[in-house]
């Protein structure tokens, strides 16, 4: 069961830590991921997604974030106990990343083919002018035409510099893609090429990946699991169907109930109530029971066990068991 | 970008206009006649007389500024009441010493305070970094004049280093141009770090750390290029201070050049040298802040597309 | 991080903008320490005759050029005045210069700058010219121009660097004006029937102060500086009067036998300069705690 797993990270925890407080930005977090599949992971904004990401990257800004516990197991081999320099031979190579905005994860002062040639000459062995027509083809990858090498990322709209992004990131041929909310930036419409894009060449390279985003929207077209954080900590894990289906944790419900629904005739939308919970106090007990419509006394108190609702679909939550979760 | 250095130049003709204006008007109600001390006080009427008429110095404000303007068209920037040589002539002998001097102070300048600003910038809140901005802080306090006297005290009197006046080998330019330039380089020191610590936190040094490039090249191909940007504003800009400080770090250290040259002038009411003097150091500081545009469109793509 | 932005949720009562800039000022220690130097050379200032232990004109030829000691803490300078004295009084003619100087360039600065920002075209060209033309002398030779043209003294040092500090406040005062002319509260009053001048000094002026506090705070050290330099060249504040740059000046004939007539008069400068420095430091992150790292 292990073999197959291309990347587990195991009871991580994630502090910033500054001198008057600590942000517990990841806690005791779980996930792992299979060749070739999508993970995707929901959660409001600081819940802790991008550190979780960037914990895999080993690009933490430290300080003030420091990994206090926990193993990213990637093909068996923990990647926080490599040197930094075994690290950077990972990184673009084996693990590539997509930020969140196009705008501003492009160098401004260099060409694009440049950019992309870059990762292209510190992971392959080639000449400048290979890696250069290397760039090319690979813009050429993603629906560019490759005589743009040559510009600069501000003559490119935002769907563009995104599509020069994952040529990027794609550029070495890596087996796992990390991309934190790659269309958010966007217009809608440039949205749903881009995740087009995304999905035509994963299939084609069979690239495991992990999408964040908020958008169920984009979980229900890409993913094959789910998990949801909620301030730091994996609250709902399974696979699609089954989150969508039976869902068993509150705040993923709450969750739903944010997105209008055009078939039903609903006067209007069901906001989860209060804020994401100020990180640097957690509440006791679950970190979700300020806000849950159903909190009891045992939920203020008792730090939520993971529950195996079905097989593979896992739940924190005192209420859910494998019966009563439907109608908590 | 032909088109765009044109037209600046062509912008600097008002520019130097207003400055003659400024500096001639100054000139003409200064008090005092330089005939008086040309000729001492035992001149006759008459060879005052014929002096002043020589000297382009009767007539009202508007026609003496005519006159000037008129002799500057034709290349004459008139006679240096002192020696009796040529304007031009005066500030072809002083102005290479100026320029000797400012290019030390900013090549110095710019090493020092690229160097210390990019070190703690990412080294921050470390000892380094706030040994370094303290030292900064003095450092752009610093009167360059108060500098190179303690200078001078410690390399020639104290020590016996270096030479304390004198501007004829390497060795006499050194002090000079280090107190010359020490405020610049303070200011570009704290420049560069507060443009390297915007930069850094910059989605594209994520980016370039992603890729697998290692932590110096991050640094150094894709955080200072960007942060030079607003760095070459400050070069420039100290530039110009640098053309005014040698006004008095030329007379501390008797450097013949523009700067010492003036301060006589402005003394003895020299006033040919003065004007002849301030509008070279105009048009110098202008066509450094020229350069700088262009090098700014060099460094930045975003600015060059707008120049075409 | 996001997650960081969110510890601040301790919110604090409301207060004043000048009590808020206050608070944040105080937690800045270099700040502090500015502020301390700053009250201490006024105090200096103000309260000369009082706390210095000699006139400072007091001449005493046998005791020329001594060094310090018990009596004069600075030594004596070629004359036989007591230095600290003398830098005592100096504090005076500093802080006066770089004060004055100072409000006539905000004053004609602020004028020139909302003329410009706020009615464009012609006259915003006309104006910008001068400002450019006067930026292109540097500073030192402007000021000496100027007291040259105009006599030595201390009026006339005042008028100079006064003078050729306008530009710099001009130009923030018309950018602050050419970027808020736009905006809405300034439409809504206009459409209100403000009037122009109105409309400058209620709306258009406060949101700039910010800016011009900082740039004011840093200009009285440059100023003092610029003071000092003019006269350590012989063209500002001539002696007698104790002044900084003077002494310096008159120091240098004795750099080699009594270094400290030079020393003691310099430190005063940078401290001077240095205490400003630090304080319009201070004073730019407390009002825009944005621009902090």
């Amino acid at each position: 069961m292990n073999g197959d797993k291309l990347l587990e990270i195991k009871n991580l925890t994630v502090h910033y830590e500054s001198f008057d407080a600590t942000v517990h930005a990841v806690e005791n977090l779980n996930l792992s991921l299979r060749h070739g599949e999508t993970l995707g992971l929901v959660g409001e904004t600081g819940a802790g997604k991008t550190t979780t990401v960037k914990s895999v990257m080993r690009i933490l800004p430290d300080p003030p974030a420091k990994i206090v516990s926990g193993e990213i197991l990637f093909d068996g081999q923990d990647l926080l106990k490599l040197s930094v320099k075994e690290m950077r031979k990972i990184r673009g190579k084996q693990i590539s990343m997509i930020f969140q905005d196009p705008m501003t994860s492009l160098n401004p002062v260099m060409t694009v083919a440049e950019q992309i040639a870059e990762v292209i000459r510190l992971h392959e062995k080639c000449s400048k002018k290979d890696a250069h027509k290397k760039a090319c083809d690979m813009l050429e990858l993603v629906g560019i035409r490759p005589e743009r090498g040559s510009d600069y990322p501000h003559q490119f709209s935002g769907g563009m510099k995104q599509r020069v992004v994952i040529a990027m990131a794609l550029a070495c041929n890596p087996r796992f893609l990390i991309a934190d909310e790659p269309t958010t930036a966007l217009d809608v419409t440039i949205q749903a090429q881009v995740l087009e894009l995304m999905k035509r060449l994963k299939a084609q390279y069979q690239t495991a990946m992990i999408m964040i985003t908020h958008d169920l929207g984009i979980v229900a077209d890409i993913c094959d699991y789910v998990a949801i954080m909620y301030a730091g900590e994996v609250v709902e894990y399974g696979t699609r169907e089954h989150i969508f289906n039976h869902t068993g944790h509150p705040y993923t419900r709450g969750l739903f109930a944010c997105i209008p629904d055009i078939f039903t005739d609903q006067n209007e939308l069901e906001p989860i109530n209060g804020l994401t919970p100020d990180p640097t106090q957690l509440p006791e007990g679950c970190r979700f029971h300020p806000r849950c419509p159903h909190a009891t006394e045992r939920c203020a108190k008792e730090h939520p066990e993971n529950i195996e609702l079905a097989p593979g679909h896992f739940v924190a939550c005192h209420l859910a068991n494998k019966g009563g979760n439907e109608n908590a | 970008m032909l088109k765009y250095i044109v037209r600046r130049l062509l912008m600097l003709i008002p520019v130097l206009l207003g400055v003659i204006l400024v500096v001639f008007t100054l000139m003409y109600i200064t008090p005092g006649d330089p005939v008086d001390s040309l000729l001492g006080d035992n001149a006759t009427p008459e060879a005052r007389e014929a002096l002043r008429e020589e000297l382009g110095l009767n007539g009202g404000y508007f026609q003496r500024f005519y006159n000037y303007i008129t002799r500057l068209l034709r290349g004459d920037m008139g006679i240096c009441y002192a020696t009796n040589l040529n304007v031009a002539t005066r500030i072809a002998q002083t102005f290479p010493n100026t320029v000797k001097l400012a290019t030390f102070a900013v090549v110095f300048a710019v090493i020092l305070g690229l160097s210390f600003g990019v070190i703690s910038a990412i080294k921050q809140y470390s000892f380094l970094d706030n040994l370094v901005m303290s030292v900064s802080m003095i450092g752009v306090s610093m009167p360059s004049f108060w500098c190179g006297l303690l200078l001078m005290l410690l390399f020639c009197v104290q020590l016996n280093w270096l030479p304390a006046s004198g501007f004829d080998s390497f060795a006499c330019v050194i002090l000079p141009g280090v107190s010359l330039g020490l405020n610049s380089a303070a200011s570009i020191a704290r420049m560069t770090r507060s443009s390297m610590l915007e930069v850094i936190r910059q989605d594209y040094i994520s980016t370039a750390r992603a890729k697998g490039q290692s932590e110096f090249r991050v640094i150094m191909d894709h955080a200072l290029k960007n942060a030079l940007i607003p760095v070459i504003t400050t070069v420039g800009m100290q530039f110009g201070l640098l053309l005014g400080g040698a006004v008095l770090i030329e007379s501390i250290f008797s450097i013949p050049g523009v700067g010492k040259m003036m301060v006589d002038a402005i003394k003895a009411r020299n006033y040919p040298i003065v004007q002849g003097g301030v509008l070279v150091i105009a048009l110098a500081f202008c066509l450094v802040n020229l350069v700088v545009d262009i090098l700014y469109a060099y460094v930045d793509p975003r600015i060059r597309s707008q120049y075409k | 991080m996001s997650v960081i932005a969110k510890q601040t949720k301790t919110a604090p009562k409301k207060r004043s903008k000048f009590q808020e800039t206050w608070r944040r000022f105080k937690k800045n220690g270099r700040a502090v320490v500015g502020l301390a130097i700053v009250a201490i050379l006024l105090l200096a200032a103000v309260l000369a005759p009082i706390i210095s232990p000699y006139g400072p004109n007091d001449q005493n030829p046998r005791n020329r050029l001594q060094g310090p000691s018990a009596e004069h803490w600075f030594g004596t300078d070629e004359l036989g005045r007591d230095i600290l004295t003398r830098i005592i009084y100096g504090a005076r003619i500093s802080m006066s210069v770089g004060l004055i100087a100072i409000c006539i360039s905000l004053i004609g600065g602020v004028a020139l700058g909302a003329v410009a920002g706020y009615y464009g075209g012609a006259l915003d060209n006309i104006i910008m010219r001068c400002m450019d033309v006067l930026l292109s002398i540097p500073t030192i030779l402007l000021n000496i121009s100027i007291v040259a043209a105009l006599g030595s003294g201390l009026e006339n040092v005042m008028i100079a660097i006064g003078v050729s500090s306008i530009p710099g406040y001009c130009r923030i005062v018309r950018a602050s004006i050419l970027s808020l002319r736009e905006q809405d509260f300034v439409e809504a009053s206009r459409a209100a029937g403000a009037s122009d001048f109105f409309l400058i000094t209620q709306h258009i002026l406060p949101n700039c102060l910010a800016p011009l506090i900082v740039q004011a705070t840093l200009r009285i050290g440059a100023a003092i500086l610029s003071c000092a330099s003019m006269s350590f060249l012989g063209l500002g504040i001539v002696p007698p009067t104790p002044e900084w740059g003077s002494m310096l000046s008159t120091g240098r004939d004795f750099l080699r036998d009594a270094p400290h007539v030079c020393i003691f008069p310099g430190l005063a400068i940078m401290a001077a300069v240095f205490s400003m420095n630090l304080v319009g430091d201070g004073l730019r992150d407390a009002l825009d705690p944005k621009l902090k790292d």
